[in-house]
């Protein structure tokens, strides 16, 4: 048995931030697995830029911002290890992993922090008719054997789903030379940023066709052609709006799951909503010791929000691992209602908050004019005005210990009130 | 002349923006913006539009065939085929430095294409990778 203080599982941006906080705050026996050849997971795929705007304040590429952390942790001397997959972790944080140079390693770690990221949906997932050729892949799959692997994937590509991924690789493809000829996306509303809207399809004047699905794929050995229509209010395609288009490719932008299969068999609770761990104000899950960070909590949309939450976790693992906090406080639930999905995190102990907390949020559609309104046991704390949010772009909400400390709560929640013109 | 449509992306909120050509000083008349960044937005789009580039190159002696690069400023729009056909045209060796120079001054923007990663050489890497670790096998 080889004994750590803190094992981090993941070596993307959320591992690599809460290890190098963890080290920061004076832990010293750490170590990193990842299961790629290389660090700084999903980000070496991300070649476009606009990553660290809030944090480094500069807009830079994905493998610019993996690097200047990787950097930092080889630099601080943490351990790591490649090409090492975790396969089990038990209640008792004993880890158990494999690579073909160690064979099976059994490993005990005081804190465990949980940075595994998110997984694609994939056709099984969104139930799309039609043959089964190949052609038909996820965004994400795509971005890696084009901009990695060097493999050109398809020549006349149609996309489902209009989420920031679908929506940067119908630039990046455009770019390398295929023919993008349309971007269909079954809500009447894109799901990815304004900004790649305009740069990735405008620019290259792509047609974007909302409130649109795929109804059927044709093709023996290879994709030909796959046919999209209009969809009602109940995402029923409406007959007479079919619309086919001869293709060699079908890509699926059609959102993330977090990758929670070892949280569940050491047995973590899980929200409903975002497929993640519940987690408190330390990132710390329902089994003391085991933090969470990143996407493996819920799905970002910017990687400066995760390397911040996984500083929390390391910071909070840290303090755990030198036996300073304790979880025998009282416990606030939080929770989204009347439009707010979800509020990460679920669970508060306002006696570990120094200063104040950052509660963050997805609303369930596009909103004009609103106000966020923040209630403890029923009574309003704080409201903050928005002039437009939108599933596609998380909300943060900051709350000061003050704000928490006015009265003696035992629940939180946030919701959205429409504001009187 | 008519008036061009576009989304503002200054800020999340997206006005939709509507400008057109007149006589006064600033030569566009923009309607749909709700703060002053909305007109900047728009005649910068309408006089000189820029993007940062984002591609790859061909990298051998590496672990991938395909190194990330990137302009090092923001080019004319209407200049972005071209430099990716200069940029495919070139070919590197492993081992590449994040920032490295891979091509100088391309279109005579005063921009250089640039790597946005380190590649080290296959080999270096397998010996660095056996290096950093040793955890004794357990049982």
């Amino acid at each position: 048995m080889n004994n750590y203080e803190i094992v981090v599982i993941g070596g993307g941006p959320a591992g690599l931030a809460a290890a190098i906080e963890a080290r920061k705050n004076g832990v010293k026996k750490i170590l990193l697995i990842e299961r790629d050849r290389e660090l700084g997971g999903i980000l070496q795929q991300c070649i476009h830029n606009g990553f660290g705007l809030h944090i480094f304040k500069e807009e830079l590429t994905g493998p610019e911002y993996a690097e200047r952390y990787i950097q930092e942790l080889i630099t601080m001397g943490i351990e790591y290890k490649l090409n090492t997959m975790v396969i089990e972790i038990t209640k008792n944080r004993q880890i158990t992993a494999i690579n073909t140079i160690d064979g099976i390693m059994h490993i005990q770690g005081k804190a465990i922090i949980l940075a595994m990221g998110c997984r694609e949906r994939t056709r099984g997932a969104v139930r799309i008719p039609g043959t089964r050729p190949a052609g038909i892949l996820t965004a994400g799959m795509a971005q890696r054997f084009v901009n990695m692997e060097g493999y050109m994937i398809g020549k006349r590509i149609i996309i489902l789903g209009s989420g920031d991924i679908g929506l940067i690789m119908a630039r990046r493809l455009t770019l390398e030379g295929a023919q993008v000829l349309a971007v269909a996306e079954i809500m009447p509303f894109s799901g990815g940023l304004t900004r790649n809207i305009v740069q990735c399809l405008e620019d290259y004047n792509i047609p974007l066709f909302l409130s649109h699905t795929v109804v059927d794929i044709e093709g023996q050995d290879r994709v030909k052609a796959v046919t999209i229509a209009k969809v009602d209010k109940n995402s029923i395609p409406i007959k007479g709006t079919e619309k086919r288009f001869e293709c060699d490719t079908l890509l699926l932008s059609v959102g993330l799951i977090p990758e929670n299969e070892l949280s569940k068999c050491a047995g973590i609770e899980l929200d409903k909503v975002t497929g993640g761990s519940i987690v408190n104000e330390s990132m710390e899950t329902s089994i003391e010791g085991i933090f969470a960070c990143g996407n493996v909590v819920h799905v970002h949309d910017l990687v400066d929000w995760v390397t911040e939450e996984s500083k929390r976790a390391g910071k909070s693992a840290a303090k755990y691992v030198k036996g300073e906090s304790t979880g025998r406080y009282k416990v606030i639930n939080i929770k989204g209602i009347n439009g707010v999905r979800y509020v990460i995190p679920q669970l508060l102990r306002v006696k570990n908050i120094t200063e104040s907390i950052n509660l963050m949020m997805r609303v369930d559609n596009i909103y004009k004019n609103i106000k966020f309104i923040v209630k403890g046991n029923g009574q309003k704390i704080k409201e903050i005005k928005r002039a437009h949010v939108a599933p596609g772009e998380i909300e943060t909400i900051k709350i000061t210990l003050n704000e928490l400390t006015y009265r003696d709560y035992n629940e939180i929640s946030v919701e959205i009130v429409k504001e009187e013109a | 002349m008519e008036p061009k449509d576009m989304i503002c992306i200054a800020c999340p909120l997206g006005c939709r923006l509507s400008i057109y050509e007149d006589n006064s000083a600033e030569g566009f008349i923009v309607s749909g913006n709700k703060c002053l960044r909305g007109i900047d937005y728009a005649v910068k789009e309408m006089t000189n539009p820029t993007r940062v580039l984002t591609t790859t190159v061909k990298i051998s002696k590496a672990f991938f065939s395909r190194i990330p690069v990137r302009t090092n400023g923001a080019i004319p729009k209407s200049l972005i085929y071209e430099a990716m056909k200069l940029i495919n045209c070139i070919e590197i060796q492993a081992p590449v430095r994040m920032g490295q120079v891979l091509i100088k001054n391309i279109l005579d923007t005063g921009v250089d294409i640039i790597a946005s990663r380190s590649m080290y050489e296959r080999e270096m890497l397998d010996h660095i990778k056996d290096s950093t670790f040793e955890v004794k096998k357990s049982l």
